[in-house]
């Protein structure tokens, strides 16, 4: 739950940088970039899974520099974070894009004119229209996040009480015949899951009122 | 005419699909273009692209081939893997048509006509998608397990459904449902019906206006959900980890396959297993970007 939240958090600073660079600058590689952010949807959650951890684990290309440091990432909660945060990357980016895609650039222009910096219209002008589909992005990054098993439980390792999720641990309750554990359970992420759809709808709602000036 | 689906339908279609993007435009920006903030975001972003997205991928066929061709070859021609190939490409060959037909029915009735308990149609088939895949599989578990609300029927009928390929193509079925469905929904929805109408006052019957006007209309949306239900069948885990079963060599798909292999310590094998799942993601990526570029 409090991979999730982290996983969410990393995305949303990650994924509107990339959907502000994808949408405001032309460069070599642009459109490579582009496709290689639908990669997480497309590449199946078990091969992401034991990819992430052979690459974060102790030998591996990224993991033994930290290991050298003494941190460790794999088979505990910085690879959760990163497991889920790969898998759950495109839903900040695909909703920002859209709208920062669609914005009047009069308004830019009109700050400019009325001399603000670069950053002030970005934190008064620009933010501002992006945010409803801001929020949204990572609500639903979020519940992917809080779903996620396929790329989880390879870097996971399961401890108990540490690196234990609950999709997991739903999976463990199974797998000990503890069917009514795993009922509890299952409903109790399926509560959330119409929770979170019921807020991302609320969201959207906004969204669009927000959009029209109303 | 048709009504607009929910807000959310339309903006998740968006954000799970990335089809928003035609993939050319840029926006005329006048913040932010200074050549220092540029190329300093530019190259943050490339490397979070590269770091983060890109070197996964090259990871799985370093390692895969971290012994050379031969063992590759061995890994992925071996008995088990062979079969979990197998299964996962007829798993595919079921589930696919069936939820195209699925999706094409579902949104001809939402578009085309207007009835009691639409949003509640609308809602029900986006709820695959905001449900974790281990809740499908559990909920399929509870009603065909043999402990489960229709397992004493099973066991009259000496039927079992639960850790057998049906079970797989069960709930491969529930968890890709939305995909066609959600695609044909928003292209039929900007096509409206005028050229059916059209056809219809021509005279032509029923069945041909839908061979010779709708479905040539609809097809790269068709083709788009076909392609994004098939990757996501083959790659499905979490559910299907559920119900499978997971027997070696007879209900063993190919992720489930990876992931024993992969506690097994056979790392080569994993990753040579992995490779073909990786292959046929990049291979719908470039389908999908072709098809953008198409429409």
């Amino acid at each position: 739950m409090g991979s999730a939240l982290i996983a969410a958090a990393v995305n949303a600073v990650i994924g509107l940088l990339l959907a502000w660079v994808l949408v405001s600058y032309e460069f070599p590689g642009r459109r490579v970039l582009d496709a290689l952010v639908d990669l997480p949807f497309a590449l199946p959650t078990a091969v992401a899974g034991i990819s992430l951890t052979a690459l974060l684990g102790p030998n591996g290309w990224i993991g033994q520099w930290f290991e050298a440091a003494g941190i460790k990432i794999a088979y505990a909660q910085p690879g959760i974070v990163i497991a889920m945060a790969f898998t759950s990357l495109p839903f900040v980016v695909r909703t920002v894009q859209p709208v920062l895609e669609d914005l009047d650039p009069e308004a830019e222009e009109a700050g400019v004119m009325l001399g603000a910096n670069d950053w002030q219209i970005f934190a008064r002008v620009i933010f501002p229209s992006i945010l409803p589909a801001f929020i949204a992005g990572c609500a639903l990054a979020f519940a992917r996040s809080l779903g996620e098993f396929g790329a989880v439980i390879f870097i996971a390792g399961n401890l108990p009480m540490e690196t234990e999720i609950t999709a997991l641990l739903a999976v463990i309750r199974l797998e000990e015949f503890e069917y009514p554990a795993a009922a509890a359970l299952a409903s109790v992420m399926l509560m959330a899951a119409f929770v979170m759809l019921f807020l991302t709808n609320a969201i959207q709602l906004w969204q669009l009122k927000y959009v029209k000036g109303e | 005419m048709a009504g607009i689906p929910s807000p959310i339908a339309s903006v998740v279609v968006a954000a799970a699909a990335g089809d928003v993007n035609d993939g050319a435009r840029v926006h005329k920006r006048r913040v932010g273009q200074g050549p220092l903030v540029r190329w300093s975001l530019i190259g943050l972003a490339s490397l979070v692209g590269g770091g983060f997205l890109l070197l996964p991928v090259i990871v799985i066929f370093t390692h895969a081939f971290a012994l050379g061709l031969g063992p590759y070859w061995a890994a992925v021609s071996e008995s088990s893997t062979a079969h979990a190939i197998w299964l996962t490409v007829l798993t595919a060959i079921v589930v696919v048509p069936i939820n195209t037909g699925f999706g094409i029915a579902a949104a001809w009735a939402i578009t085309r006509f207007s009835f009691k308990g639409k949003k509640l149609l609308i809602t029900l088939i986006e709820i695959p998608f905001s449900i974790s895949p281990i809740v499908a599989g559990v909920a399929y578990l509870f009603l065909y397990g043999s402990q489960g609300l229709l397992g004493p029927l099973l066991t009259d009928i000496d039927t079992q459904i639960m850790f057998t390929v049906p079970a797989i193509f069960l709930v491969s079925l529930f968890v890709t449902s939305p995909f066609v469905a959600r695609e044909l929904i928003a292209t039929m929805q900007v096509q409206g019906n005028e050229y059916e109408e059209a056809a219809l006052s021509l005279g032509a019957s029923g069945f041909k206006t839908f061979l010779l006007v709708t479905l040539p209309n609809m097809k790269w949306g068709l083709l788009y959900g076909a392609i994004l239900c098939n990757a996501r069948v083959m790659g499905e885990f979490g559910a299907v980890s559920v119900v499978s079963g997971s027997i070696r060599g007879e209900t063993n798909t190919l992720p489930l396959q990876i992931e024993l292999l992969f506690n097994d310590f056979s790392s080569v094998g994993a990753f040579a297993a992995a490779t073909i799942l990786t292959l046929l993601a990049l291979v719908s990526l470039g389908a999908k970007l072709w098809l953008e570029r198409q429409r």
